[in-house]
């Protein structure tokens, strides 16, 4: 009796072990492909408002690369930093700076009309444009671009925004390039802007 | 000779900024330094002021709140970028000041919020901003408005300001 109570744990215990074996040779050898195919490119169709009040869509930007930032008017210091940065490297592309698209993309449309976006927009380098629209449509762009966006009230019933601190760096075939993290330092982020400059199509 | 018109050049620089930029008195306990603040874009409706806390007093101290003609509301808050996401949150206890010690408020961390801005901070104008500490009570300074993306006061001379201190030549819309 205890003999075969033995016998049969060790076999299942075998079984297992097959089991968890065959699994992990399965992730090995098929499951990197798996999971690289199934995570969605950055980016996306989109439909907004930019700072005009004129319709937008993916198509707008496609034929230049372009430089994407997510963020808020009511925004105090990190969006007026990263737009001033990168108004600073807007410049030093000189002529280069026309090959490429500059948007400023909301995560607060509730409150960032295209108006108050076109005003604010305004201190800043004049390629700089200014994209908002309904929650619904912020929602969707940020999902595409994997922007992280959260309102987190304040104690006086007003709110400010979490969300991502990066400029997305897209091709002129609204394929994902690179990004400029937060404090980037100018050389590297100048280089980023040059390189995606020369993809811009010649003809 | 040379070196005491050196110190005398200096001694006037002093005399001269100390009044800007240093308005709290030798008596109190806290000393605010530099105080300044951004100008802001067109139609903002935040700001941030920035500047240095400095504890002489042998206890830990607390800046719980601040007002000015400016804004609406003002609070303090830190700033944090984890992971890439920025995340902007009200010190609702205030801002610790450790006793001795100095706490430096400054963009991509800690600020005082200008909420409800009245009218835009433009660089060159001052402001009044009255700071309120646990133990030290109220603290009244002046504030310099530096350019949009200044990262220090640009008196400071501290050097290491990426940006230039100024919008410059830039081309407007």
């Amino acid at each position: 009796m205890r003999a075969r109570d033995w016998l049969l744990t060790g076999i299942a215990g075998l079984a297992g072990f097959a089991a968890v074996a065959l699994c992990i040779v399965y992730v090995v050898s098929f499951g990197g492909r798996g999971i690289g195919a199934a995570v969605a490119p950055i980016g996306g169709p989109f439909t907004l408002t930019d700072d005009t009040g004129a319709t937008v869509t993916e198509k707008t930007l496609t034929g230049k690369p372009y430089a994407m930032y997510f963020g808020y008017t009511y925004c105090p210091d990190i969006c007026p930093t990263t737009l001033f940065d990168l108004s600073r490297w807007i410049q030093k592309l000189g002529p280069d700076a026309d090959k490429l698209n500059y948007v400023f993309v909301t995560v607060d449309p509730e409150r960032d009309t295209p108006k108050l976006m076109h005003a604010y927009l305004s201190s800043f380098d004049k390629h700089i444009r200014g994209f908002t629209g309904t929650a619904d449509q912020i929602a969707k762009i940020a999902k595409e671009y994997r922007v992280y966006y959260k309102k987190v009230p304040t104690d006086d019933g007003n709110y400010v925004m979490d969300h991502s601190a990066i400029i997305y760096l897209m091709g002129p075939d609204d394929k994902f390039v690179t990004v400029i993290p937060y404090q980037e330092d100018d050389a590297s982020a100048l280089a980023k802007l040059k390189n995606l400059a020369a993809l811009t199509p010649t003809s | 000779m040379c070196a005491f018109s050196k110190f005398a050049f200096a001694a006037i620089l002093i005399a001269i900024a100390a009044p800007a930029f240093a308005q709290a008195t030798t008596t109190a306990p806290i000393a605010v330094e530099q105080p300044w603040a951004r100008a802001t874009p067109a139609g903002a409706m935040t700001g941030a002021v920035y500047m240095t806390l400095d504890n002489k007093s042998a206890s830990a101290d607390r800046l719980t709140g601040a007002s000015s003609d400016v804004a609406d509301k003002l609070q303090i808050h830190e700033m944090t970028v984890v992971n890439g996401v920025m995340q902007m949150r009200q010190l609702a206890d205030g801002l610790p000041i450790p006793a001795g010690g100095s706490v430096v408020l400054k963009p991509g961390s800690y600020h005082v919020m200008l909420i409800g801005l009245k009218q835009p901070l433009t660089p060159g104008e001052t402001f009044p901003l009255t700071l309120t500490f646990a133990k030290a009570g109220n603290i009244s300074v002046t504030v310099a408005v530096q350019a949009i993306g200044a990262m220090q006061d640009s008196k400071g001379g501290m050097g290491d300001n990426k940006s230039g201190g100024g919008m410059g030549n830039m081309e407007m819309k």
